[in-house]
């Protein structure tokens, strides 16, 4: 770029030296006024334009971590002791990674993507799938799945009709394009989440256990390479503006919230910065490609194979600011790099917007110059544009050039690791007393068996229970040829290819799981209730849970209320896994989902990762066995707080969630895994949303057979259809193997209660003594509800 | 069988299905030959997949960049000498565009990406690649894509049908609003077959929902020996 396209001249460190006094806007972009001083002190004088554009993004909640930090530590401080030997990599890095044994290691990792599709759904979805491939890529990994938790307003809400089918074609259209199998994942709809959806998007590789790459620049004189896509003008301040800020309705029409779109938190200036960003010219969501993403990822595995890169990070939030300064922070600090080289998609950007982009598609990589033409030339086979940028450095200093002129120079720790950090007001809410007092206790219930028989309809219609294929039909699920278990099963599971290349028996199996209501009334509990729904919902398959990631979704961290939703389901999601011997490898924060002073429902969305030595002796859930025995595992308590019932009859929410008893919990998984293992089970299917009713419903749709079920002596039926308590799941045994599963829940004492026998020549659900319900009206009733909405 | 029969599987950039095609020669008994879109050389294969994808990003219309490699012009010169081709999915688009199959494939009738089991019956087991069933039979094989719609001129289409062209059929609710229900054609020699569903992903209830789709791989594998 030369310097007459430019509307202001380059402002250079030495310009800086000279110009102590310049105003700049930092205010506008989102910094508060002792964070700037920090920024002059550190420096000892006033940052550059470009300095300060990237002081911005680094230290912007999205990528600080700024509130989040001092609660997120008791992760790190909790992880179980028997967790140690099989944690890899821990929370820090771009994913964490466990051993699974056989010489391979497991990376996943869940981000959000819920600003930006809001403000443009199939972008801002697709792209969501697109950074967080890249995160599992950079350590060196073959993404070999993904699953996305989507949150959405009333099923009904005309905004919902608008944002819906834009972020299910956004992920379809990009994970499609990947060829990755999209295995599972949630849908929940509730008024809270209309206008701040929640798109979280998980993503799991594979990689040998020896062949972890890490985003480190070391080695003096190793070149740095940018390689990937051209950057471009979108996705500027995606991190600090649409992310680290929550929307304004009053004020902002729909254009002008349109060309402000991205993904952070920062106070009144984040509508001044979104002015900032410019016209849609500038939009602050990103653009995907996922056809240079696919080449990108052969072209990086190709790259691993021959050993060519000593670290490696991807361009996601904050673009080019945060590789640059992360790879430099994680080694020595040195770092020279020559911005100008950076091929553009548009030539009129200066160097802060460069900085600042979020486009697409990018990796960074550490290549020592041996190494250098063998690196080209991978690039060159895939046809991925690579250019040397600099080089690493003697010293601590990243300093970039500009034509010559040096518009940077900073110690990047400082911007990496070194930001601030917030420990924000905590206030339990005004209401949350009067909430939990309100049980609903009086609540009027279905007594007769027609009143059971119009509620069992009326919940497996409802949008959050009723059939989600609409929804999952528009994601390849079959692709990598390795999906073992897809939704509608619990979890998702996929077999691993063999260290040298075949298949191998090896499985993983992942569910993500989150309970906004929940945690409403009790975010300590709630976030446990997640983690527990997760956990069980991989060991039904036969697979034991090994590490945890975690999405936590929440309004502003500005409002100490909101803030002791987040403190309470912290310390409750990193207790819960101390307790289940499961470690958190990672995860991501999403603040600012709020419109006005109205927040989301707390909603901490939990996946957890699972490994089952022989996938053929898995555990789906259908149920089709002629003659097996049904077996209810658990508790059944009368528990209605937060229940599907309770919304879908009454729209109430009020009282205390389902009891958490975790160490239940593993004893119901350890029954589980073990017979499994031993094949004494034809089918299982977690206990959750709708209770009982709803999960035998779903088991019996999957393989058109149909059942009577038995009320246990003693038990309300209504209770027993519907409740929600929690460490619960149905199994079917067949007879021949009837006695030994029984002795082994007995000699583990675990409560098991016969309740019903498959009949292939039943052809409905029967709820002996209370209503029959034939399948073929089961099935419209859970078919049609979706495609009645969207199409 | 003594000498192994080996079965190209081109790679696009953008293909997808490559490695399952692979896997699913090799369970078929053949010995798959990965072959790359920017050699024209075919590895003295004696067959050929076109595998499932988004070739180039398919930003154009889908196969229309795909068709001008190097590989295709190699794999278009044999075809027209008998040499087995089959197209899967964005493979049977890449033939149309080659003009090696008649017709060509639209966004489907619904205007959504579509993944589902889906019923098709083979029409003709006569081509190279359907041989090892019988007319008629009806198969449980994955559909997934955006652009499988098949359209043709009526007179094409009849055309097709009076020669026993249709490979295969669509059972039940079609997915995505195929003229005539058709699943797969081939041409008038019977070695060049294209096919929307992916037999690849029914080679074992393990991963599939069946294993039906073995019979694609296995009858070309017949095909050649009987030949």
């Amino acid at each position: 770029m030369t310097a007459t396209r430019r509307r202001t001249p380059l402002d250079t460190v030495q310009a800086a030296e000279s110009s102590a006094d310049q105003p700049q806007p930092y205010a506008e972009l989102g910094l508060a006024r002792d964070e700037y001083a920090r920024i002059r002190e550190i420096l000892g004088r006033r940052p550059t334009s470009s300095e300060l554009a990237m002081y911005s993004v680094m230290w912007s909640e999205h990528c600080s971590y700024k509130s989040s930090k001092v609660h997120l530590k008791q992760f790190g401080d909790k992880v179980p002791a028997e967790a140690e030997k099989i944690l890899l990599v821990g929370m820090g890095e771009n994913a964490g990674v466990v051993d699974v044994g056989n010489g391979q290691a497991v990376t996943f990792k869940i981000e959000s993507h819920n600003h930006p599709s809001y403000v443009e759904p199939h972008q801002g979805a697709a792209t969501g799938v697109g950074g967080i491939v890249r995160d599992i890529l950079t350590m060196g990994a073959r993404p070999i799945a993904v699953l996305d938790s989507l949150r959405f307003g009333a099923a009904d809400a005309p905004d919902t009709a608008r944002v819906l089918p834009g972020v299910v074609s956004g992920i379809g259209g990009y994970g499609n394009c990947l060829g990755l199998p999209n295995i599972g994942g949630e849908l929940v709809f509730d008024s809270s989440y209309l206008a701040n959806p929640l798109v979280n998007a998980l993503c799991v590789g594979v990689l040998p256990a020896d062949g972890i790459k890490l985003a480190k620049a070391e080695g003096p004189g190793s070149l740095v390479v940018l390689f990937g896509a051209r950057t471009g003008g979108d996705g500027i301040g995606g991190a600090s503006v649409l992310a680290s800020a929550s929307f304004e309705r009053e004020g902002g029409s729909e254009a002008s919230i349109a060309a402000s779109a991205s993904e952070r938190g920062a106070e009144p200036s984040a509508e001044a910065s979104r002015r900032r960003s410019g016209p849609s010219k500038r939009p602050a969501v990103q653009v995907g490609d996922p056809f240079a993403e696919k080449v990108l990822i052969e072209c990086c595995l190709e790259i691993f194979a021959a050993d060519l890169v000593t670290g490696i990070q991807d361009l996601g939030a904050a673009g080019l600011s945060c590789a640059t300064t992360e790879l430099a922070a994680a080694g020595t600090g040195g770092m020279h790099i020559d911005l100008d080289l950076a091929p553009l998609r548009d030539e009129t950007l200066t160097p802060e917007e460069i900085l600042m982009s979020e486009s697409q598609e990018r990796m960074m990589a550490v290549v020592t110059p041996e190494n250098l033409e063998a690196f080209l030339a991978v690039c060159a086979k895939w046809d991925v544009t690579a250019t040397v940028l600099g080089t690493v450095t003697d010293g601590d200093r990243l300093v970039m050039r500009w034509h010559g002129e040096t518009i940077v120079d900073v110690p990047p720790r400082t911007l990496a690791h070194e930001g601030p950090v917030y420990r924000r007001p905590v206030r339990r809410p005004y209401d949350q007393d009067a909430l939990n007092g309100e049980h609903g206790n009086g609540l009027p219930r279905p007594r007769t068996g027609e009143q059971l028989r119009a509620t069992a309809v009326k919940l497996i219609s409802s949008p959050n229970l009723a059939d989600k294929s609409w929804v999952t039909d528009q994601y390849d699920r079959y692709v990598q040829g390795n999906t073992v278990l897809a939704q509608p099963e619990d979890a998702g599971m996929v077999r691993l290819p063999g260290p040298d290349g075949t298949d191998s028996n090896v499985g993983i199996a992942v569910s993500v799981d989150g309970n906004g209501r929940y945690c409403r009334l009790d975010p300590y509990a709630g976030a446990q209730l997640a983690l527990a729904e997760a956990y069980r919902n991989v060991a039904v398959t036969g697979a034991r849970p090994l590490a945890v990631t975690n999405c936590l979704n929440f309004g502003s961290p500005e409002d100490p209320a909101v803030m002791w939703q987040f403190a309470e389901a912290v310390r409750g999601l990193a207790d819960g896994c101390q307790q289940l011997g499961i470690p958190v490898t990672g995860g991501n924060v999403s603040f600012y989902n709020q419109t006005g002073n109205t927040a989301i429902l707390p909603t901490p969305v939990v996946g957890v990762l699972g490994v089952i030595d022989d996938v053929t002796r898995r555990t789906p859930m259908v149920l089709r066995g002629d003659g097996a025995r049904l077996y209810l595992l658990g508790d059944t308590r009368d528990e209605f707080g937060g229940s599907e019932w309770a919304h879908v009859a009454h729209g109430f929410l009020g009282g205390r969630p389902p009891a958490v008893d975790l160490r239940r919990e593993k004893l119901l998984a350890d029954v589980l895994i073990d017979a499994s293992r031993d094949g004494l089970l034809d089918a299982a299917h977690d206990l959750s949303d709708g209770g009982l009713f709803v999960a035998v419903a779903e088991a019996c749709l999957r393989g058109h057979s149909g059942i009577r079920l038995i009320v246990p002596d003693g038990m309300d039926p209504f209770v027993f259809l519907f409740s929600e308590s929690a460490g619960r799941a149905i199994v079917a045994v067949p007879r021949s193997a009837e006695d030994r599963f029984t002795g082994l829940c007995t000699a583990r004492e675990l409560p098991a209660q016969q309740i019903g026998v498959l009949d292939i020549l039943e052809s409905a659900v029967e709820v002996q003594g209370q209503f029959r319900l034939p399948m073929a009206e089961l099935r419209v009733a859970w078919a049609s509800t979706l495609p009645a909405l969207f199409g | 069988m003594g000498v192994s029969v080996r079965v190209g599987v081109v790679t696009f950039p953008g293909s997808l299905d490559d490695r399952d095609a692979v896997r699913a020669i090799r369970l078929a008994g053949a010995e798959p030959v990965p072959l790359w879109h920017g050699e024209k050389w075919l590895s003295d294969v004696a067959a050929v997949v076109l595998p499932g994808g988004f070739s180039y990003g398919d930003y154009l219309r889908c196969g229309a960049i795909a068709r001008f490699s190097p590989a295709m012009e190699s794999v278009i010169d044999g075809a027209r000498n008998g040499l087995p081709v089959l197209g899967i999915c964005n493979g049977f688009q890449v033939l149309c565009e080659a003009h090696l199959l008649p017709g060509a494939l639209i966004r489907n009738a619904e205007r959504r990406f579509v993944c589902r089991d889906q019923r098709i019956r083979i029409a003709n087991a006569g081509t190279a690649w359907t041989a090892d069933y019988a007319d008629g039979q009806e198969l449980v094989i994955p559909i997934k894509n955006i652009d499988g719609g098949y359209v043709a001129a009526e007179r094409v289409l009849d055309e097709l049908e009076g020669e026993g062209r249709v490979v295969a059929r669509y059972l039940g609710a079609n997915p995505n609003g195929s003229y005539r229900d058709i699943a797969g054609i081939c041409n008038s020699a019977g070695n060049v077959v294209g096919l929307m569903p992916h037999p690849e992903h029914a080679i074992d209830p393990l991963t599939g929902p069946s294993a039906d789709g073995l019979g694609f791989f296995s009858s070309v594998l017949t095909s050649l020996v009987s030949a």
